[in-house]
């Protein structure tokens, strides 16, 4: 270890890259893990939203007097219940955002702006009188033309979601649907189109997608007498939860405590509220538990998709190979209120790779959809989809292979992004130099089958975490953090204690804890939780280390400095001369008392140094040339994970981000009426890939230590999802001749194609 | 050094400037001295670049002479 506590990089480990049983793992297959829905009380009273059958209409009133005379009704709110709140950009990354915006999408006020937005809440004693309520609740809309695609939102002319909205980042935009322009870049991109010998020049669209996660948003909320409020529900960051609320009710954060159930999946569609607030208004009106619990239906209507997108691309390069010059221009629906991840598309549509000369400008554009929220690598894939293509159409004009061309312009330390930051150490080239060696890249295809390639790159952040670690009497462990575990994190943490400590790991219980039990912690998202709470796992391990130092030493008598901590063992240093047996973890603590009480280490961080991901994927299909269906026949998911802390963990992330990016690839999109109603609201019509469609997603770790953490971990989640979608679609190109421009390449649109060659 | 987003660089007429700051904070101080209007233009939601590691929060954290700094939109996951 050097000095400040970094791990070399041929450090030997005991536990991490190890693969043990996760510790939740045995609830979890034998159905005693509590999820959102689970919980209920005695007296509880369910709550029911009333939503817009209208996708863009003023509400002109809302009159609920015959639901509240409805036997067991026993509140009603609206968005007059809520505090009206200022319009005004909060700071702050995931936390932050316009309160009003959101508030307003909570319950609508004045408007509503997609077809389900919420208009009115109730709370009765069963679920069928709360439904009887919502159909005695009259409203008078007067219905607004709509906007449903970036083209409607852009045209002149086009219906105004929000008449106060202008172009932030453009002067004089006047009216308009688009809520931001952003611009990144470096040198001058017309010069170096100029000398560039070829260039590719596309227009690449994607639809809007849903994460999919397979538990549908539950809350229950319960209000003592004391007024503080108590909540119960999925989701993947209960501090997040609790300032949101608070914002959203004009509460005192101290006022709510927000305990996170077990979630069952959440990819970024559960980083903000909903019903929460509103199961906690309706609990702080009637005095009793109210419990809401979305169906599927209301998930597809009323949560946050990615939205869809339109990204131009123009590549310039040598006839060697060489990028010497790239634009974007990226337009990303945010849905019904501004905040598209088009500034992380823009980011990202050329980041992986060093060019001299960039210009990109980016739109965020709002229209009658339901407000997007993230998923995984936001705004990144829509991105790669379109820059991952043309890169393989440049490589077809230059007869180069397609690793080849993007080894000869892969981004590697020193490289400076088109957002002006430059790469420490990271390991795009081994991804792809691991590719290209791959017994896959080489397999043999047969006839309608095709080869795509396709890389991927996400930021990965670190922001705060907060971690306490307890020694038992018996020298195991208790490690709290305040992240709800969706990918395995509670191992992960078990894991870096264990390592610290020297102690088996199976003796380490992770636990997650809630606003009130757990040391502030920003939500699981962002690829943060192994890298950020990891650390602050080690943190606060190694502050029980030196205590465990200096009860060796008051043990022995002697100087903490002559006290050395090695494989969980306190031993004398080599420089002491002393000649002490070791004391192990368990020795010392079970004399705690005798040496100074209990054995806690805590630590907060809030860390620089979350290493970038990277990654590159290929891809086989086959074409039914008779129905235009694509079946993906073999996949590799190749990856630096920086050091993967439990390996099965990072694979099953790289297999879990492919299948969603073959899925948003080849078959789904919703699907919206002419008037905006979202016609494919389930499973049966919105169509995800099931393990039947996809062939085993085989997994290659590389490990490019990141500088910026002790064992070199970089975050995991998200850079997997970024290069399917091209992947995808190269592979169509290779089978077909095609060059499949728009998401999905669904039967219909791919037969169409085949018949227009 | 600070690396300008292009939004800023009608202010700073250049994509590089160099400034004397003991940390993010009076960097801004100080490029809002010489470029007035450039706190307003980048607005109250950012993250920083310090030398590549990107942070949210990064108010005090320390520059040394020659880091590179830039600025972005605040970055979020999924």
């Amino acid at each position: 270890m050097s000095s400040n506590g970094t791990n070399s990089a041929d450090h030997k480990y005991r536990w991490v890259g190890t693969r043990p049983i996760r510790h939740d793992g045995v609830d979890k297959v034998t159905g005693k893990a509590n999820f959102g829905a689970d919980l209920a009380f005695p007296d509880m009273l369910w709550g029911k939203l009333l939503r817009s059958p209208h996708a863009h209409a003023n509400i002109k009133r809302i009159d609920f007097t015959k639901a509240l005379k409805l036997d067991g009704v026993k509140s009603i709110v609206t968005s007059a219940d809520l505090p009206e709140l200022a319009s005004a950009e909060v700071e702050g990354g995931e936390g932050g955002g316009n309160f009003r915006d959101l508030s307003h999408n909570v319950l609508a006020r004045g408007k509503v702006l997609y077809h389900g937005h919420a208009v009115a809440a109730v709370a009765a004693t069963s679920q069928e009188i709360a439904d009887q309520a919502l159909a005695l609740i009259e409203v008078d809309y007067e219905p607004l033309p709509v906007v449903l695609s970036i083209d409607e939102a852009i045209a002149p002319g086009a219906p105004i979601l929000h008449p106060d909205l202008t172009t932030k980042g453009l002067k004089g935009s006047g009216r308009t649907n688009v809520a931001a322009r952003v611009t990144f870049g470096k040198g001058d991109a017309a010069k170096g189109f100029a000398q560039a010998d070829v260039v590719v020049e596309r227009t690449y669209k994607t639809q809007t997608v849903h994460q999919g996660y397979i538990e549908p948003h539950a809350v229950v909320a319960r209000t003592n007498a004391d007024g503080q409020s108590i909540v119960w529900c999925c989701t993947q960051g209960a501090f997040t939860v609790r300032s949101l609320c608070a914002a959203v009710l004009g509460l005192e954060h101290s006022q709510l405590r927000v305990i996170p159930s077990e979630i069952g999946g959440g990819f970024g569609g559960k980083t903000t509220v909903y019903t929460e607030p509103l199961a906690v208004l309706l609990s702080r009106k009637t005095g009793r538990p109210v419990k809401m619990v979305m169906s599927r239906e209301d998930v597809f209507r009323a949560t946050g998709p990615a939205g869809a997108a339109i990204v131009e691309v123009k590549l310039g390069a040598k006839r060697n190979g060489k990028l010497v010059a790239a634009s974007s221009r990226l337009w990303y629906e945010a849905g019904a209120f501004p905040g598209s991840p088009v500034g992380a598309g823009a980011m990202t549509v050329f980041a992986a790779y060093d060019i001299a000369d960039v210009a990109i400008e980016g739109f965020d554009v709002v229209c009658n959809k339901p407000k997007t929220a993230a998923y995984r690598a936001p705004g990144a894939p829509q991105a790669a989809f379109a820059t991952e293509q043309a890169l393989d159409e440049l490589a077809e004009k230059l007869k180069l292979d397609p690793i080849d061309l993007r080894l000869m312009n892969a981004a590697k330390e020193g490289t400076q992004a088109p957002y002006g930051a430059k790469f420490n150490r990271v390991g795009f080239i081994e991804t792809l130099e691991a590719a290209k060696k791959h017994p896959h890249y080489k397999a043999p295809l047969g006839p309608n089958q095709g080869r795509g390639v396709a890389a991927g790159f996400w930021f990965n952040v670190g922001m705060m975490s907060s971690a306490d670690v307890h020694l038992t009497e018996d020298g195991g462990a208790t490690v709290i953090t305040g992240n709800p575990d969706i990918g395995g994190s509670r191992a992960s943490m078990a894991i870096c204690v264990a390592e610290e400590l020297g102690i088996d790991v199976t003796r380490v219980r992770p636990i997650v804890g809630d606003t009130e039990t757990a040391g502030y912690c920003d939500l699981t998202g962002g690829s943060r939780v192994t890298f950020a709470t990891g650390l602050a796992c080690i943190e606060a391990s190694r502050d029980i280390v030196r205590q465990l130092r200096e009860r060796a030493a008051k043990t022995w008598g002697c100087d903490v400095a002559q006290v050395d901590f090695v494989d969980g063992r306190c031993l004398p240093t080599k420089a002491s001369g002393l000649d002490h047996l070791p004391l192990t973890v368990a020795e010392i603590a079970q004399h705690m008392a005798k040496t100074g009480g209990p054995l806690n280490g805590q630590a907060q961080v809030n860390p620089r140094g979350a290493g970038p991901g990277f990654s590159t994927h290929l891809c086989d299909v086959e074409i039914d040339p008779e129905t235009g269906r694509v079946d993906v026949i073999r996949y590799t998911a190749i990856q630096d994970a920086g050091r993967a802390v439990h390996p099965s963990y990072v694979e099953g992330q790289m297999q879990g981000g492919a299948s969603q990016g073959i899925g948003w690839a080849l078959h789904e999109e919703y699907v919206f009426s002419k008037s905006g109603v979202l016609e494919n609201a389930g499973f049966l019509d919105y169509r995800m890939p099931v393990a039947s469609d996809l062939p085993m997603i085989d997994t290659v770790v590389i490990e490019v230590p990141n500088p910026g953490h002790p064992y070199g971990v970089r975050g995991v989640g998200e850079t997997p999802i970024v290069a399917p979608l091209a992947a995808v679609a190269n592979a169509v190109k290779h089978a077909s001749g095609v060059r499949m421009t728009e998401l999905p390449i669904s039967p219909p649109r791919m037969l169409a194609a085949l018949m227009a060659r | 050094m600070v690396v300008v987003p292009p939004a800023l660089r009608a202010l700073t007429g250049a994509e590089r400037v160099t400034l004397a700051a003991r940390d993010v904070r009076g960097l801004l101080r100080a490029l809002e001295a010489r470029y007035p209007g450039f706190g307003a233009t980048l607005g109250p939601r950012f993250a920083v670049a310090i030398d590549g590691d990107i942070r949210n929060d990064a108010d005090y954290d320390p520059l040394a002479e020659e880091t590179e700094v830039t600025f972005l939109p605040p970055l979020a996951g999924g």
